[in-house]
């Protein structure tokens, strides 16, 4: 049994931390039940079904802590990771860095476990993979895809009186369809806390018929385009941005968030004024924990308003150095857009390119966070409102900021990954070279 | 190492890293602890245990993983350490064939009865899936072994080697990088030992011992005024060795332009090189975009062997298995039925090798219990072969399995992942020097930098560490914001020359990852330093 109630860890950490005799103690108990299938070629390839439990203390005299975890959870054994934590706190380096623990805090629950998508069995991943195989083998076509899910449960106390429980079901599935021919392919990817909100069989159904929709396509000069990013398309972009919102990386001069002269660029406008992004973990359609490992709350941060850049991540430590409050990053990002569809956004555009996803993205150049990568499954081009033909793939050297820059239009945000974006339109983005992949 | 682990080190999070967070990696250990084995007897028992669950509930085959998995992380910033840690994962995966379909299961509860419920839990698995399952797998027949044993030919124990000689060494490399003008520094030894059991029911118990080692560091200069910063990272290369790939000879530096190292490394005078570049590449000049031939360095080429050669010549990939992650490949079974699929020019021979001694892919036996050994994938330019495991043997004519399956964990399923795969070096004799005398207009590039291929890696862009102008045979200076873009085919065709032996370096990828769920894998790419003529680059300048 590897998923807790909350008063089964607490009852589990209240023992460990009667063991220790360090001068502060910190404890993390975790577990997690899941399972998955792998299909490629309509057909299974691998599936499996794991479950785990982890208790890690840290404890420490001074500056100098050490960590131990274990598996096995009888008294001795919870006895002996104490220990063994104690004694490798005695060993360990002085960590200058180190900062003295929370006291108790008042953690909201966030709503991030669903029971239907808890009680998934082997047979549930069956079915729903079989709903995919359908479409695909109706249409006379190959899918490719993964379904997991997975129950987890977060807990921490720690020797200052501070306990947070958290309980959260995923479930995620993505699948890519190709022709015969392997002259098309489409792709779809979606993840829910609620298994209720999956359909494999729907999501499927749009993946075959990009697979359809972008067969033969047509090579087109590499350039400067308007492009209409799907959710998912724009979200590979900017996930590499938001990891760049992290202060101490600003302050010491190595990020895209750095002054020239020195400082950051908090507060500056670095973006078009149409775009403004928070996170909440509270969002019933993004919700995640609210608390952070070492006992920080997460609560709602407006990272950018108006284009404005209003937050970045402080660790406490950092804060600690600046005089500034700590700010935790949270992965429930929200980028608001407005009332428009993907569809609206084609109809608008006179000529531009429809990209799906984009694929094997790397950083070129970290101080202009200057990215590369290519487009996949599904291309198209788009003249006078609507789709025109398939395109062959484009690889791209662009900037999120320099993306961000040139916003036309935002639509409506929809779940990507752990967060909402929403399609977006962009003029000048810049395609490198033409790749021959499907 | 699990790549989550690697990229929580070595990716944003090692600037923050602190003590308490690396719980995340398993159990710190003392070293001393795990370093023997667990009692082969014992595990003989378990492994018959659950080949024998696995059998009563319908099994047509299953194999038991028992595993213990130790790693060892030193991290350090400028002056300060960062996180030490041992770290264990031990426990075990049953995979079982059932019905005509594979089912995985795995435990960390480590006893009898556990893992004979884990073998059950395997049919079942496979059973619910044989409902949806198409064509059976056919699985190329393999002997038994027996019981046999295979070990890392290490000289020193890395996990033998006290915490705190580690700690100096990467404090000196950091203190050495700021004298010499870093802003930043950091630096990390990663050491890895996989104590793995296998066994089947084709009657094989073997028990391995798997040693990996990964020094590397990162140095970053900063110019306030221009707001510019650049960074050098390690020209070391992560190997299948003991702590003695710390110890460099003599003969393990190979002069030029930037010591580079073979066989052996020392950290402490790349540390230098590396400031002094860094210092260099703030003030160097951005390059004019436009065809150049390019001298790819070992330390640089590994990296574009491996994504451009090593992932398309996989075969789970070429039939489709990995085209929902990774993708799939250009090279379709039709080109290497063909025998004339002209992959590169008839210089470029690539071999296929898991027994190569000091490389991270070097075991005795597979994940799967074959024997590993050595094959031609690209001959005299042409493609001639792929890398299989058993499941697909059959699919390309084999009778038997190439002994390419691996996987990251106990707690993760056995798949195809890459052997080393190496560009053999030329048969005549060529000195780095004399390439670069006949180069006309030329960039010579060091170390990997950024990298990014297509799904059916055709379209490919590398950076590098360190790029360096080449105008009539000699080098003139250092530049900028240099990337190569081109066509997996057309690059191959246009290489015109490959130092001899005596240039011939391993690099590799210490986290290869592919699979869903993600797994890591490690892997070598040795090659000599090599040319390819007229290639596309770009300048990778922008303002924001």
């Amino acid at each position: 049994m590897a998923i807790l109630s909350k008063e089964e860890a607490q009852a589990i950490l209240k023992k460990v931390l009667s063991f220790s005799k360090a001068e502060s103690c910190e404890i993390s108990l975790n577990g997690s039940d899941g399972g998955n299938i792998r299909y490629a070629r309509n057909a299974v390839s691998t599936a499996g079904q794991i479950s785990v439990m982890d208790l890690a203390v840290s404890s420490t005299f001074g500056k100098k802590t050490g960590t131990a975890t274990i598996n096995e959870f009888d008294d001795a054994s919870l006895q002996k990771v104490v220990k063994r934590s104690e004694e490798l706190a005695m060993l360990a380096p002085e960590n200058p860095e180190f900062m003295p623990l929370l006291g108790p805090q008042d953690f909201q629950e966030s709503p991030t476990y669903n029971e239907n998508t808890a009680a998934m069995t082997p047979d549930t991943r069956a079915e729903m993979v079989g709903k995919s195989l359908q479409v695909s083998k109706a249409a006379n076509l190959e899918a490719a895809g993964f379904l997991e899910n997975a129950t987890r449960f977060d807990s921490v106390m720690n020797s200052k009186g501070l306990f947070a429980y958290n309980k959260r079901t995923n479930v995620s599935f993505s699948v890519t369809v190709r022709n015969q021919a392997g002259t098309g392919s489409g792709y779809i990817e979606q993840q829910f806390n609620d298994l209720a909100k999956m359909d494999t069989l729907a999501l499927s159904k749009i993946a075959a018929s990009k697979a359809n929709g972008s067969a033969g396509a047509k090579a087109i000069e590499p350039g400067k385009y308007t492009v209409i990013l799907e959710p998912l398309a724009a979200s590979d972009m900017l996930g590499n941005m938001f990891r760049g919102f992290d202060a101490r990386s600003a302050d010491e001069g190595r990020s895209f968030m750095s002054k020239k002269g020195g400082g950051t660029r908090l507060g500056e406008q670095l973006f078009s004024e149409n775009v403004n992004i928070y996170s909440d973990p509270m969002n019933p359609e993004v919700p995640s924990a609210t608390w952070t490992d070492d006992g920080l709350k997460v609560k709602r941060t407006q990272w950018v308003e108006k284009g404005v850049v209003k937050n970045l991540a402080y660790s406490r430590y950092w804060a600690g150095q600046k005089g500034v409050e700590p700010v935790p990053f949270n992965r429930s990002i929200v980028m608001e857009g407005g009332t428009q569809s993907l569809e609206d956004l084609i109809k608008s555009t006179e000529k531009g390119i429809l990209v799906t996803r984009f694929w094997y993205i790397r950083s070129v150049d970290p101080q202009t966070l200057l990215l590369t990568g290519l487009t996949r499954d599904g291309t198209f081009y788009i003249e006078n409102g609507e789709i025109k033909f398939p395109v062959k793939n484009f690889r791209f050297n662009e900037s999120p900021v320099i993306m961000l820059n040139n916003v036309e239009a935002l639509g409506k945000p929809v779940r990507t990954g752990s967060g909402m974006i929403p399609p977006m339109k962009i003029r000048d983005f810049t395609f490198t070279s033409l790749s021959d992949a499907v | 190492m699990k790549r989550k682990d690697f990229l929580y080190l070595s990716g944003m999070g090692m600037g923050a890293l602190l003590l308490p967070d690396l719980s995340a990696f398993g159990n710190p250990i003392d070293p001393l602890q795990a370093l023997e084995g667990v009692d082969v007897k014992i595990k003989k028992e378990l492994a018959d245990v659950a080949l024998n669950a696995a059998k009563s509930k319908g099994a047509s085959y299953a194999d038991i993983r028992i595993g213990r998995y130790l790693n060892q992380f030193v991290a350090t910033r400028e002056k300060r350490v960062q996180g030490v840690a041992n770290t264990e994962s031990y426990g075990i995966g049953v995979r079982v064939l059932a019905n005509g379909c594979w089912g995985f299961a795995a435990t960390n509860k480590v006893t009898k009865e556990d893992v004979a419920k884990a073998a059950e839990q395997a049919v079942a698995v496979a059973k619910a899936n044989a409902k949806i399952q198409g064509e059976p797998v056919q699985l190329a027949p393999q002997k038994g072994f027996g019981e046999v044993s295979w070990k890392t030919p290490i000289e020193i124990n890395a996990f033998e080697v006290p915490v705190k000689e580690k700690v100096d060494l990467l404090l000196n490399v950091n203190d050495i990088a700021m004298q010499n003008g870093a802003s930043f520094v950091n630096s990390v030894i990663f050491a890895v030992n996989e104590q793995k059991y296998f066994a089947s029911t084709d009657g094989s118990y073997i028990d391995q011992d798997v040693h990996r080692i990964y020094p590397s560091f990162n140095v970053t200069r900063i110019d306030r005024e221009s707001g510019k910063f650049q960074t050098r990272s390690a020209l070391s290369s992560p190997m299948g060795m003991g702590y003695e790939y710390m110890n460099a000879r003599p003969e393990d530096k190979v002069q030029g332009v930037v010591t580079r190292y073979k066989g052996r490394y020392d950290m402490l005078e790349d540390a230098k090189s590396a400031a002094l570049n860094a210092s260099e590449k703030v003030k160097a000049k951005s390059v004019e975009p436009g065809k150049y031939d390019l001298v790819l360095d070992p330390s640089h080429l590994w990296l574009t062997i491996h994504e451009s050669v090593g992932h398309p010549t996989e075969l789970d990939r070429v039939l489709g298995y990995e085209a929902n992650y990774a993708g799939t490949s250009f090279l379709t079974l039709d080109k290497w039925k063909s025998k004339k699929f002209k992959f590169g020019s008839d210089k470029v021979n690539v071999i296929a090798d898991k027994t190569q001694v000091g490389s991270l892919g070097a075991v005795g036996y597979d994940d799967e219990g074959v024997k590993c050994k050595k094959w031609d994938i690209i001959k005299d330019g042409i493609l001639v072969n792929y890398q299989a495991i058993r499941d697909q043997a059959h699919i390309i004519g084999l009778t038997e399995s190439q002994g390419c399956c691996y996987s990251q964990g106990w707690d993760d399923v056995q798949f195809q992942r890459m052997p080393n795969i190496s560009l053999q070096a030329g048969k005549e004799k060529l000195s780095v020097d004399d390439m670069i005398k006949n180069v006309e207009k030329g960039i010579y590039i060091i170390g990997n930098g950024s990298f990014s291929i297509d799904q059916q890696r055709y379209n490919f862009q590398f950076g590098g560490q360190t790029f360096y102008e080449i105008k009539n045979g000699k080098i003139v200076g250092m530049l900028n914001d240099v990337a190569y873009q081109s066509n997996t085919q057309e690059f191959w065709n246009s290489c015109s020359a490959i130092c001899d032996q005596s240039d011939y370096r391993l690099g590799g990828s210490f986290n290869d990852g592919k699979g869903q769920p993600s797994q890591s894998s490690a892997v070598s790419h040795g090659s000599a330093t090599t040319r390819f003529n007229g290639v596309n680059v770009i300048n990778t300048a922008r303002k924001i």
